[in-house]
Parts: structure tokens; sequence; C-alpha cells
């Protein structure tokens, strides 16, 4: 193959060299493109279960950027849906959520991150660990929308559902 | 070299008519400074009947690239379509370094045929003749192989016109979200729609061969990683772990992708062998470990961890699952993509609490910040590694926006209507 792109290179170069304008100088190499049609695919459908919420406790629980801490107010409400759940057997979701700021990826981790914070706080309070799901979003489902300091508040959170 | 900011805007909305979801225009916003000049006959069609402008589309494609200034078709005095049709002191006149010239016909099998030359008007020489053929009804590949071609002749670079681009795109109509899967061309054209869900949709990465994407969709309630195919639209869940299922990357070889998952405890790097099935933990750390990249040697990942404190670039040694620190600059530089020189990193870089995209030379150690906006994301070098395309947010819609890596070049890629984000470039295609 070298060869011959050298061959023609040379042959190029002696059609330049005699100087005419006129004669198209191929360089041997066409370019063949075929069809290339994008299809759609159809997705599953889901299996979600909505469950409705537990009370009119605090649902929702709020965090810092870049962090999972339960702050005293979150923790009050947990210690309140932790007593609330040893006395029934329903199952509940932990959904984590993040601000638009920093990337997707990381944010679905740290989204998790909070949910597990949660989740350990009820475990600790003796909640069973198997009636507990955990699910991250990070800031794939926002609850404000905007690119401000109250939008990301309020986005930076865990739900209980 | 130096840059100045060149504010000259080309709305080439005509491009995007067939499309029917994000559709995206493209905004030219800078340019380089010392364009190479070169004059684009109009490609004679000998009156065969063409679905798209093809000269039209080259010179948009050279444009974009903020390389070349092209020489407008009104100061022309003729329109050759041959080299013999040349008269090189007109075009000199002109001021163009270079001219293409071209003209169309039919083949026995009914494809088209466009045989075109570059010529140097300086040194009064044909640089080539080349042929390419397509369908009747691909007349944008046709043209992009053109722009191509002429890229390479002239700066040496091999062109990445002829690429597509995956993205995400989302309306939102009150409680209501409407995430898509989308390919288009690398300048927005053709666009067409991969999947579309009620549930989101995440971080689409194009396998090595250019015809399989793989991408996060929560369809099932939970995240799951997913394979399909573009031609096909044939796909498989890959993954559907407890928890984590994320940031799929494709090995260069295409036989493994690396992933996320966190069914362990926490989120972790595994590889995935798409043959076996086979998982292998590649991280053991209570930190956060996500968005691997391979590295073009395919013995390394590159991937975000924030074991220091902050969120920061790791580099990974597949053989013996060695870490090391790569980026230092900063509290947060995360979502690493490499060119495929295997030396520039783009990243996600905070500065003054500001997300901004930047490039690491791993060699030399040198960070460079390419954007001044904020909330920049997703960066994605092309295949040729001389420009990226990354998420922004303009007006409060997430669009994508494209730059040169050394910040010279840059455009916008605005959708109409919803928000689009996480632009993956394809690989080369041919």
């Amino acid at each position: 193959m070298k060869t011959r792109i050298n061959l023609y290179a040379s042959l190029l170069s002696l059609a330049i060299l005699t100087g005419c304008s006129s004669a198209p100088v191929y360089d041997n190499d066409t370019t063949d493109i075929d069809n290339a049609a994008v299809k759609t695919a159809q997705v599953g459908s889901a299996d979600v279960e909505i469950v409705p919420v537990i009370s009119d406790l605090a649902t929702v629980f709020y965090f810092d950027f870049d962090k999972a801490l339960l702050n005293a107010e979150s923790r009050g409400a947990l210690l309140e849906h932790a007593a609330i759940l040893k006395g029934n057997s329903r199952a509940v979701r932990l959904e984590g959520h993040a601000d638009e700021r920093g990337t997707r990826e990381y944010n679905i981790a740290l989204g998790e991150r909070r949910a597990a914070a949660a989740k350990e706080f009820l475990v600790l309070q003796g909640v069973a660990g198997d009636r507990i799901e955990v699910i991250s979003f990070g800031e794939e489902r926002a609850a404000a929308f905007g690119s401000d300091d109250e939008a990301w508040r309020l986005n930076r959170r865990v739900e209980l559902k | 070299m130096r840059y100045f900011r060149q504010c000259f805007i080309l709305m080439l909305a005509t491009f995007f008519a067939s499309s029917a979801y994000a559709e995206l225009v493209i905004k030219v916003t800078e340019g380089n400074d010392q364009p190479t000049v070169i004059a684009l006959a109009p490609f004679n069609l000998n009156g065969i009947k063409v679905n798209e402008n093809i000269t039209d589309i080259v010179a948009a494609d050279l444009s974009r690239s903020g390389l070349f200034r092209l020489t407008p078709q009104r100061d022309m005095l003729a329109f050759p379509s041959q080299p013999s049709d040349v008269y090189f002191r007109d075009w000199r006149l002109l001021g163009a370094e270079y001219l293409v010239v071209g003209s169309l016909s039919v083949m026995p099998d009914r494809r088209f045929e466009l045989e075109f030359s570059l010529l140097s008007i300086n040194s009064q020489r044909i640089q080539f003749t080349h042929k390419v053929r397509s369908p009747a009804s691909e007349m944008r590949d046709l043209a992009h192989a053109v722009s191509d071609k002429i890229y390479q002749a002239i700066t040496g670079i091999r062109g990445a016109f002829a690429t597509r681009l995956a993205y995400v795109s989302v309306i939102r109509e009150g409680d209501d979200f409407t995430y898509r899967l989308q390919v288009a061309d690398a300048d927005g054209a053709r666009e067409s729609l991969m999947l579309e869900s009620k549930q989101p949709i995440m971080s689409p990465t194009w396998a090595p061969s250019g015809v399989e994407l793989a991408y996060v969709s929560f369809e099932t309630g939970r995240p799951a990683i997913f394979r399909q195919n573009l031609l096909t639209a044939e796909r498989q869940q890959l993954t559907s772990f407890k928890g984590l299922n994320g940031a799929p990357s494709w090995s260069p070889d295409g036989t493994k992708l690396a992933v996320v998952l966190s069914k362990d405890g926490n989120p972790e790097i595994y590889t995935l062998d798409l043959d076996s099935n086979k998982l292998v933990r590649l991280t053991r750390h209570f930190a956060i470990d996500t968005e691997p990249t391979w590295m073009p040697d395919g013995e390394h990942i590159l991937f975000t961890s924030d074991r220091g404190g902050s969120p920061q670039i790791y580099k990974l040694k597949l053989s013996d699952k060695s870490v090391k620190r790569v980026t230092f600059k900063g509290n947060y530089n995360a979502r690493p993509n490499i060119a495929p020189d295997g030396r520039t990193v783009a990243m996600v870089h905070r500065s003054s609490d500001l997300f901004h995209i930047a490039v690491l030379d791993l060699k030399t150690g040198r960070l460079l910040q390419l954007t001044e906006t904020t909330l920049d994301e997703s960066p994605s070098l092309a295949p040729n590694g001389a420009m990226l395309m990354y998420a922004t947010k303009y007006d409060n819609k997430g669009i994508l926006a494209a730059v040169s890596i050394d910040a010279g070049v840059k455009y916008n890629l605005p959708a109409k209507r919803g928000d689009v984000r996480e632009p993956a470039w394809s690989p080369y295609l041919r």
C-alpha cells in the first residue's frame, strides 16, 4: 500500500513538474459512501410503583453543596419516620438528588451518597435495611428550575417516598 | 498564535429544515484571526437534480472550523468547474490562496460522483483531484467527505466533518418530561431519534465502530446500561445491578465497557466484558469513583474520584490497578475525556466557583481553560483532537457549544426547542 501511495505521489509530482494545469491529476483514492440512516428503538415498560407519602411529616431533606451530611432538622424528621416505620411493615424509597453544578455522573453518585446517609440513619434507628430502597437521580430530576442559589438549595435533596 | 474575538455570526438555519425535534442551529462566535482564504466555485451540477446544496455545505464546514475565510461568490468573475478553466490571475486578485472547483455526474449505478480539485493560487498548481461517490440521497455525506479532503490537504490534520454527534435532548411541559437520545451530523443537520423515554437518559458514549452507542436509561425505574445499534435500532440491556449503573466507556478495541456500579456499597469502577459478561472490579475505595474513560493505549483508565477530599482526576493502570492522581490545580476537576494523542485531557474544571471546560497536557502538566461561560460540562473531543463539543447553559437553556483546543475558535449549536446536553462526538465513520 505504501509503495502504491509513493508511486502515485511521484506521478503526482511529475505531473506538477510538467506544469500542466489542464489534465486532472487523480490521487486514485476515491471515497465511496454508503447509506447509514439511523433507526429509532422503543423503550421497555417501567415497573415503577409510586408509593404514597407516609404522613405530613417532612419528606424532603436538604444538603450542602458536594456534601451528604444530614442537618439537625432532617435528623429530627427522620427520627419520627423511623418510629412510624417500626410500627408497620411498608417498604420505602429514598431518592437522592443533586443541583446542576458539577458533572452528571458525579452528581448521580453524590445523590446516592445522600440517600444512603438517610438510609443509614433509619437503619441505626432500627428500621430493617431491606425495607428501604435507595435510588439516585443526580441532577436529572430537578425540583426547582433556574440557575440560582435558591433553585440549587431546593435541588440538593433526598425525598422519602 | 494570537487570536482576537471576531463576532461573525452565521445563521445556517436553512440546513436544518427537515429535522423534527431539538433542531440544532450553528452560530460561530469566535474565529481564527489569520484564516486561510479559500474560494469555492459553485460545483457544476450539469443539470442533475440534487436535494442539497453541496457547495454551501462544504463552505459551512470550512467556515465553522474557524481556519478558513471563504471568498464571497458575488466577487467571483467566473465559476470554473475544472482546472483547465481556471485563470489563476483572477483568483489572485481576489486574495484567494486556494480554489476548489468541481463537477457532478451520475454513474451507471445511479450513484452520484463529484470530481473536484484543490488548486493553489500562488503556486498555480493542482494540489489534488479527487472523486467522491455516494447514493443520491446522501449528498450531505458527499459534501462532508469533500470538506475533509480539503481540510486535510491544507492543514495536514485529518478532517472530522463527516462525523456525528450523539446527545440527549429534554423537553419539559409542566411536570411532564420527554427525554430523547438523538444522533445528528457533526454540523447539527439530519437529526435522528434513537430513543424516546419519559424517564432520564444519560451518558451516551460511542463504540469505536461508530455504529453503536452505550448509554444509561431509567426506563425500568432504575438506572441501567444499554447498548444500541444505530442502523438496526437493536438494543440490549447490559446491567441492572442494585444501585448505580452508569458512566459507560468503550474500550479502544470495542470488547469491553468500563462502567460504574455501586452494588458493593459505593460507586466503584468495573470493566464488563461484552462477550462473556464477566465483571472485573478495578477500584476499591469508600470515596466516589466514577466517570471512567479509556486511554487510547487500552492499558489505562482515567476517572474522577473524591478520595482526596474533592473531585479530581486519577489514572488507573489496568495491569496492576495502581492509581495516580493527575490533576492538582483547583478543587473540582472531573469527567475526563482524552484526545486520540493520549496526551490531551479535556475536563470540567471549577475556577472561582464557576464550571468551565479545560484541557490538561499530561506531559507538561499545563492546564488551559477553554471556556468563559458557567455551568459548562460534558466535554467530548472530535476524533482529530482539534475541537471539542460541550454542554452549557445560555439564557437558561441547555445548549451545545464547540471550542478548538487552543481556545481560538468557538461556535454554538443551540436547540430551537428544549434543552440539549451530553454531546458525544463520534469516532471517524470511514
